[in-house]
């Protein structure tokens, strides 16, 4: 398992809190563990879209489970990110649909304007790029993810607007806006 | 034009809130079945239908939800399985995102029909605005009574929620999805028991397709001696296809099944023809672990008869010539495509998404993956292609789901029908060097080739 040092402020705002309790009402009162990856999902996004040890350990606690119980869970799901990534986490699907459709050429022309390569992250801590499998929009492709939405029909002109946008901070991660066709 | 059961109202502006999916017609089902059927009567009636689970395994639904255990004394569930993780496939994204309250009103019948109280529909955590979109919705019909205690005062009580995972392509296997909403890592359990015993929390459970679920509102309205009467032969109703790849117009597809490939394929009601009207090369009609298909049988099988849009006429010469319909994940592949390159890119897929479970999955996965790569960098031995079907004939049948499987169907495929394009890969590695990653010689110079220069 990849253990993270790097230290992290823990915030569970009343905000947080309340989600996490209304996710916790889906389930039977003495069923709490089911709402584990649901919730992982909230404080995922509620602290800079990475989970560390203690951010694991206060899940834990919170749902009444073993600490390893969140860990196996963690290093599970590709979701779910042990280490600080960029601000704006650009997932190209890469697998077959897209690649025949041009994602391998889009992500390496990304990473060359970037600077990076795939799985790093430019100095700046703004952007990651990495190479994930299918994301069901096969027939949209070549797309990626960022944030809670997808990007489609890709072009190189597209990559370029778009890192424009995060640049100049137009890109909310979850908001519905974003959504392109 | 094709009949449109699921996707009727598709086109229908606001039809993804409630009020104007109600003012459509939505949520009769409900009250049909609610006020005028016994649970019994709702599932005899699926069963009539002859619906086949859509997810990929094509099983009867009705069947499946009459082995559910009502007798064990526990509360039973229904969850609908909504991961749709197959490469090629993202036909149920399409139907939840843009009439999520057919879903929401499958769910409640099928409920109601399984004498579930507490349901689940559990996404895949990618399609995250999806969730969202599901989520609002599920609000809505609590907001209009459709959910809840006493549902239209019959006194039937149900609880829907939405779950999502975190990428995970094992968990659309139905018991590593049951491993996941229990929050756990989706590691597939032993059947038997089967869910419809032990499922969710060690209780009676059901799990179905998004597909599958959004039929049955149309099933009760209509009949299910209406539905079967639409289709061919057991392969009764619509079926949503999902195209993608080399074609004209790639998107999601209501057909009626039974409809032939040729007409699917080049009609300008459906995929309009080949992109940039190349030849045809290979078909995966299926999701990416069904067999591929090489252009000569795709449009008609090996006696010669046309392959139809079907269940059985897609897998009509078993695994020699044939394929399989699976999830409708439907992937065109035109002549200039490297299929070696492709079935790595596959095996990659499989061996990143293997839980690790078993040794012959968990191991072989990585080793189909290791050679494919080895041989398509041009870096291959001749011994190679007996190393791969070896490889891929010890994992077939020896996993504990179907993943193992899945795995090694597409490497099968590829040698069966293309072990020429390995050859020329092995033999001919400077051809290979300095080509575009996908981009292939035309398999006829291929063959000759390798004819030419045989060892």
């Amino acid at each position: 398992m990849q253990i993270t040092h790097i230290k992290q402020e823990i915030n569970f705002t009343d905000a947080l809190m309340a989600r996490i309790n209304e996710l916790l009402s889906h389930y039977p009162a003495d069923k709490k563990k089911s709402a584990l990856l649901p919730v992982l999902h909230e404080v995922q996004d509620a602290h800079d879209n990475w989970l560390s040890i203690a951010l694991q350990d206060k899940v834990a606690e919170i749902l009444e489970i073993k600490p390893v119980e969140v860990y196996e869970v963690v290093t599970f799901y590709t979701m779910y990110n042990q280490k600080p990534i960029g601000k704006y986490m650009f997932e190209f699907c890469r697998t077959s649909c897209c690649a025949i459709r041009g994602a391998e050429d889009l992500m390496e022309y990304t990473c060359e304007k970037l600077g990076i390569k795939e799985g790093e992250t430019t100095p700046d801590g703004m952007f990651t790029v990495v190479g994930v499998e299918c994301l069901g929009a096969c027939g949209y492709a070549p797309m990626l993810q960022i944030g809670d939405y997808y990007r489609e029909h890709l072009t190189k002109e597209k990559m370029d607007e778009l890192i424009e946008e995060c640049k100049a901070g137009k890109i909310d991660l979850h908001n519905q806006d974003h959504y392109t066709e | 034009m094709g009949r449109k059961i699921l996707l009727e109202h598709a086109n229908v502006p606001g039809i993804k809130t409630y009020e104007v999916y109600r003012k459509m017609g939505g949520y009769a089902s409900v009250e049909k079945a609610l006020k005028g059927m016994t649970p019994d009567e709702v599932v005899e009636e699926v069963k009539t239908s002859g619906l086949r689970g859509r997810g990929g395994a094509g099983f009867p639904t009705g069947l499946k939800w009459s082995f559910l255990d009502k007798k064990s004394g526990n509360p039973s569930h229904l969850v609908c399985n909504a991961d749709e993780s197959e490469p090629g496939t993202f036909k149920d994204r399409y139907l939840m995102e843009y009439i999520p309250h057919l879903l929401i009103e499958g769910m409640i019948t099928s409920s109601y029909a399984l004498d579930a109280h507490l349901s689940y529909i559990y996404i895949r955590g990618e399609y995250m605005w999806v969730y969202r979109i599901l989520e609002n919705a599920i609000k809505e019909a609590y907001a209009a009574g459709w959910l809840g205690k006493n549902i239209l005062g019959t006194g039937y009580d149900l609880d829907l929620h939405v779950h999502c995972g975190a990428g995970a392509y094992i968990c659309g296997e139905e018991t590593a999805l049951i491993e996941s909403l229990e929050g756990k890592r989706g590691n597939p359990r032993i059947k038997p028991p089967f869910p419809a015993v032990k499922g969710l929390w060690q209780e009676p459970t059901v799990v179905n397709n998004v597909e599958s679920i959004a039929a049955v509102p149309w099933i009760i309205n209509n009949s299910g001696e209406e539905y079967a009467k639409i289709g061919i032969g057991r392969s009764t109703g619509t079926k949503l296809i999902s195209a993608s790849g080399h074609i004209k117009n790639p998107g999601v597809y209501e057909i009626e099944l039974g409809l032939s490939v040729d007409e699917f394929m080049n009609s300008d009601e459906y995929l309009g023809g080949m992109m940039d009207d190349r030849p045809l090369k290979a078909l995966v009609p299926g999701g990416s672990s069904v067999p591929i298909l090489p252009a000569h049988l795709i449009y008609k099988n090996a006696e010669g008869a046309d392959r139809l849009m079907s269940y059985e006429s897609l897998s009509e010469g078993g695994f020699e010539s044939g394929s399989m319909l699976g999830s409708g994940g439907f992937i065109v592949y035109n002549d200039t495509s490297c299929i070696v390159r492709n079935t790595w890119n596959f095996s990659r897929f499989y061996h990143h998404e293997s839980c690790g479970q078993c040794s012959p999955c968990r191991e072989g996965t990585g080793w189909l993956e290791g050679v494919l790569h080895r041989i398509e960098t041009g870096k291959g031995r001749e011994e190679d292609i007996d190393l791969l079907w070896d490889i891929q004939s010890k994992i077939e049948g020896n996993t504990i789901c179907p993943l193992g499987d899945a795995a090694a169907w597409p490497v099968a495929a590829a040698i069966r029908h293309f072990r020429e394009e390995f050859e020329y890969h092995i033999r001919f590695p400077e051809r290979i060097k300095n080509r575009d990653h996908f981009v292939a010689e035309p398999f006829e110079k291929v063959r000759h080739l390798v004819a030419k220069q045989t060892v």
